[in-house]
C-alpha cells in the first residue's frame, strides 16, 4: 500500500519537498546542538527541561486523543466513526514518532539512549514511559495498517487484530498517565505535585487530539476526494466540547487549591505564570491568551449554531489547540521550574536554534503523517472508483 | 536491594576473575571493578588500607562558625579539586557546593523575624546525600545510585543526560554540562587525579568519595576551619552524632521524606 505515497499531484510533491527542507534546517541545527551541547538552548541548571519536553508532553496528548474515536467505534459500535478510525490511528503514529524524537533531541548523550534498555530500571517513570510509548506506536501501526488493508480488500480485518484494538484503548490512557507521572511524583515540585495532573492531561488530550483530527478531516476533504463526513466531524466536535470543559474544570480545581490553601510551594508557580514573579513575566501574556482561547472556544463549542457551522468550527479547533498548546507546551513544564527549589526566579526563554529544531521535529512528524494519510486516501479513492 | 545487587555483581565478577576475597579489600584496581560490576572507573574508587568507612556518611554544618571568607575557600577548593568548569554564562553554571542565604537554603522556614545573624549569613548548600534519594529513584539507567555507605554517586559514563534527576532533586543540587567542560579554558589548573566530565552529563557533589577511599576527609571539611564536620551518622560515638546530641539541628525540606544526611546547626 505504501506505493500510494509515491504517486501524487504537484501540490503534494511541493508540500513534501517543503517539509523536507524544514526537516533539513532542523537537522542542521540539531547537528550544531550535538556539537555545542544543550547550552545552545535556553535551558539552565534551574530550568533543566524546556521546549522539547513540553512539546513531548503536548504530543503525547495528541497521540492519546485518538482513543476518542476508538472508544465510540469499537466499544459503542458507533458505525459512523468506522470511516475515520484509521485517520485517528495514523495521527497517533505520527504523534508518538514526534514524542520519541523530542526525547532524543533533549538527551545530553543521545548515543547512549539504549542504556535505558541495557539497565532496565522499573523504579524510574522514564523506563515505563519508554515501554508505553513504544507499545502504543506498535499497536497503532499494526492495527491501522491491517484495518486499512482489510478495507482495501473488502474483507473484515483478521481476527487477531480485535484483541490489539481492545488493548490499545487502555493503552492510550496509559501513555498520558505515565507522562503525567513523570512530573507529579517528584517531591520538590509543588506545581506538578497534584493528583489531578494525569486526569487533566487526559482531558486536554481528549480535546486537542479530536480537534486536530477535525482540522485534518477538513484538509483531507479540501485536497482529496475523501470526505470524513459531516456527522463524524460534528460527533468529534461534541467530544472536543466535553473535554475542553472538563479540562477547564480541572484547571480551576487546581487554582482553587493553590489560592485557598495559600501554600507558597503551590501558589508561587501559578503566580509566576499569570502575574510574574520578581519582575520576571515572559509567560504572562501567553498564559492569559491561553485562558482566553479556552474560554472563547468553549462558548463557541457550546453554542449549537457556531458548532454546526464548519467554518467557525475550524477556527474554534485552531483556538482550542493553540490554547492547550500554550498551557502544556509552554506553561506546564517551565512553570514547574520557576521558582527553583531554592526559591529563586530564573526564567527560561527558548532560543532560535531550539525553536528551529522543534519546528524540524514537527515537520518530520507531519512528513510521516502526510505519507500515512496519502496511503489512506489512496485506498479510499481506489474503493470508490 | 540496589546495593545488594551491585555487591553481588562485584563478588560474582571477582570470583570469575579468580581473585580471592582478600584482594577485594585492597588489591583491586579500578579497572577490575569495571570489568566485574559494569560500573565505570570513576564510579568506584580503588580503596586503600586506610580508607575511611561508615555505615552512613553525614555532615554537620555549624553556621555559627561560618563567614563569607570560609565559604569562598570551601567552594574554590572543592571546584578546583573536582575539575568543576567555570562558564561565563550563568545558565551553564556547574556547582557542587556554593553558598546562599538562609531564605534560599530553607525556603519553607522563612521567618518574619529571623535572627539578625542569619539574615545575611552565607550558608553552604550541596548534595544532601539523602537516605531516600528521589534522584536515584528517577534515574532511568541507574547512572546515579546510592552506595552502601549512603553516598549518592554519579556514573558519568552511563548518564544519558535526560536530566530527570535534576527535576527530581528538591534541593537544586545537580548541574548539567550544557557545554563541553574541557573546552575554552573552563577548567583552570586541571587536577589529573580526578576525571573531567564531558558535555551532556549531570554531575554533583560526591562527598569526596575519592578522598575517603584513601583515608582523607572531604576537602570542604578540611578547609572549613571547623565549620563543617563529617562522620558516620550511624555511629553514636562519631563527632557528627556528638554535635547533633548537644545542638538543635535542622535539615533542608525534611518534610519531603528524603531524609537528608546534611544537618545545619543554626
Amino acid at each position: 500500500m505504501l506505493e500510494k505515497a509515491l504517486k501524487g499531484s504537484k501540490a503534494y510533491w511541493i508540500w513534501v519537498l517543503a517539509l523536507l527542507v524544514v526537516i533539513t534546517v532542523g537537522f542542521y541545527f540539531y547537528l550544531r546542538q550535538l556539537d555545542f551541547g544543550l547550552g545552545i538552548t535556553g535551558m539552565s541548571r534551574d530550568v533543566s527541561w524546556g521546549f522539547y519536553i513540553a512539546q513531548f508532553t503536548f504530543l503525547v496528548g495528541i497521540a492519546a486523543g485518538g482513543v476518542m474515536v476508538a472508544i465510540p467505534h469499537y466499544l459503542h459500535d458507533y458505525k459512523a466513526f468506522g470511516k475515520i478510525t484509521v485517520l485517528a490511528e495514523f495521527l497517533a503514529v505520527a504523534s508518538v514518532l514526534m514524542c520519541m524524537m523530542f526525547i532524543i533531541v533533549d538527551l545530553g548523550q543521545p548515543m547512549r539512549f539504549l542504556n535505558v534498555i541495557f539497565y532496565p530500571t522499573p523504579h524510574s517513570m522514564l523506563f515505563w514511559d519508554m515501554i508505553v510509548l513504544s507499545g502504543y506506536l506498535f499497536l497503532n501501526i499494526v492495527v491501522g495498517w491491517n484495518v486499512l488493508d482489510a478495507e482495501r480488500n473488502s474483507v473484515p480485518p483478521p481476527a487477531w487484530v480485535k484483541p490489539l484494538i481492545y488493548i490499545s484503548i487502555p493503552w492510550a490512557i496509559s501513555i498520558h498517565t505515565v507522562t503525567a507521572f513523570l512530573y507529579c511524583g517528584l517531591p520538590g515540585r509543588g506545581f506538578w505535585l497534584t493528583a489531578v495532573l494525569a486526569p487533566r492531561f487526559l482531558a486536554s488530550a481528549f480535546a486537542a487530539g479530536p480537534a486536530f483530527l477535525i482540522l485534518l478531516c477538513f484538509v483531507v476533504r479540501k485536497f482529496t476526494k475523501f470526505d470524513a463526513g459531516r456527522e463524524q466531524i460534528q460527533a468529534l466536535a461534541k467530544i472536543v466540547t466535553y473535554a475542553m470543559i472538563i479540562n477547564l474544570f480541572f484547571f480551576l480545581c487546581e487554582v482553587f487549591v493553590a489560592i485557598y490553601s495559600q501554600i507558597p510551594e503551590h501558589l508561587e508557580h501559578l503566580e509566576y505564570l499569570f502575574f510574574g514573579l520578581d519582575g520576571h513575566n515572559f509567560l504572562v501574556p501567553w498564559m492569559w491568551t491561553s485562558i482566553a482561547l479556552i474560554v472563547v472556544t468553549i462558548i463557541l463549542l457550546l453554542n449549537p449554531a457556531s458548532r454546526r457551522n464548519e467554518t467557525v468550527l475550524g477556527f474554534t479547533c485552531v483556538g482550542a489547540i493553540v490554547g492547550i498548546w500554550i498551557d502544556k507546551g509552554l506553561g506546564m513544564i517551565t512553570g514547574g521550574f520557576v521558582p527553583n527549589p531554592l526559591n529563586q526566579v530564573h526564567e527560561y526563554i527558548p532560543t532560535k536554534p531550539e525553536i528551529l529544531i522543534t519546528i524540524g521535529v514537527y515537520a518530520a512528524g507531519l512528513f510521516a503523517l502526510t505519507i500515512l494519510y496519502k496511503v489512506v486516501v489512496g485506498v479510499k479513492a481506489e474503493l470508490t472508483a | 536491594m540496589e546495593n545488594n545487587r551491585r555487591n553481588f555483581l562485584k563478588f560474582a565478577g571477582v570470583s570469575v576473575l579468580g581473585l580471592g576475597s582478600l584482594s577485594l579489600i585492597d588489591g583491586l584496581t579500578s579497572d577490575d571493578v569495571v570489568a566485574s560490576s559494569g560500573q565505570s572507573p570513576e564510579a568506584t574508587f580503588k580503596k586503600s588500607k586506610n580508607a575511611l568507612t561508615a555505615k552512613r556518611w553525614g555532615m554537620v554544618i555549624d553556621t555559627r562558625k561560618l563567614n563569607s571568607q570560609i565559604c569562598r575557600k570551601i567552594e574554590k577548593a572543592c571546584h578546583q579539586v573536582h575539575n568543576v568548569p567555570h562558564h561565563e554564562d550563568k545558565r551553564h553554571e556547574i556547582k557542587w557546593i556554593w553558598d546562599t542565604h538562609y531564605k534560599h537554603v530553607f525556603p519553607g522556614k522563612q521567618d518574619e523575624f529571623l535572627a539578625e545573624r542569619l539574615k545575611e549569613l552565607p550558608i553552604p548548600v550541596l548534595c544532601n546525600h539523602c537516605a531516600n534519594p528521589p534522584c536515584v529513584q528517577a534515574c532511568p539507567t541507574q547512572a546515579t545510585f546510592q552506595r552502601e555507605d549512603g553516598i549518592v554517586m554519579m556514573d558519568f559514563h552511563r548518564c544519558i543526560g535526560c536530566r530527570f534527576c535534576m527535576a527530581a532533586c528538591p534541593y537544586g543540587s545537580r548541574s548539567f554540562n550544557f557545554r563541553d567542560p574541557r573546552l575554552d579554558d573552563a577548567i583552570k589548573n586541571e587536577n589529573t587525579e580526578f576525571p573531567t566530565r564531558m558535555k551532556g552529563v549531570v554531575e554533583k557533589c560526591n562527598f569526596c568519595a575519592e578522598r575517603l577511599a584513601v583515608g582523607k576527609q572531604p576537602l570542604c571539611v578540611e578547609v572549613s576551619e571547623g565549620a563543617l564536620v563529617f562522620g558516620d551518622l550511624e555511629d553514636p560515638q562519631s563527632e557528627v552524632r556528638q554535635l547533633l546530641k548537644e545542638n538543635y539541628a535542622i535539615r533542608r525540606k525534611q518534610n519531603l521524606g528524603t531524609n537528608p544526611s546534611v544537618y545545619y546547626l543554626v
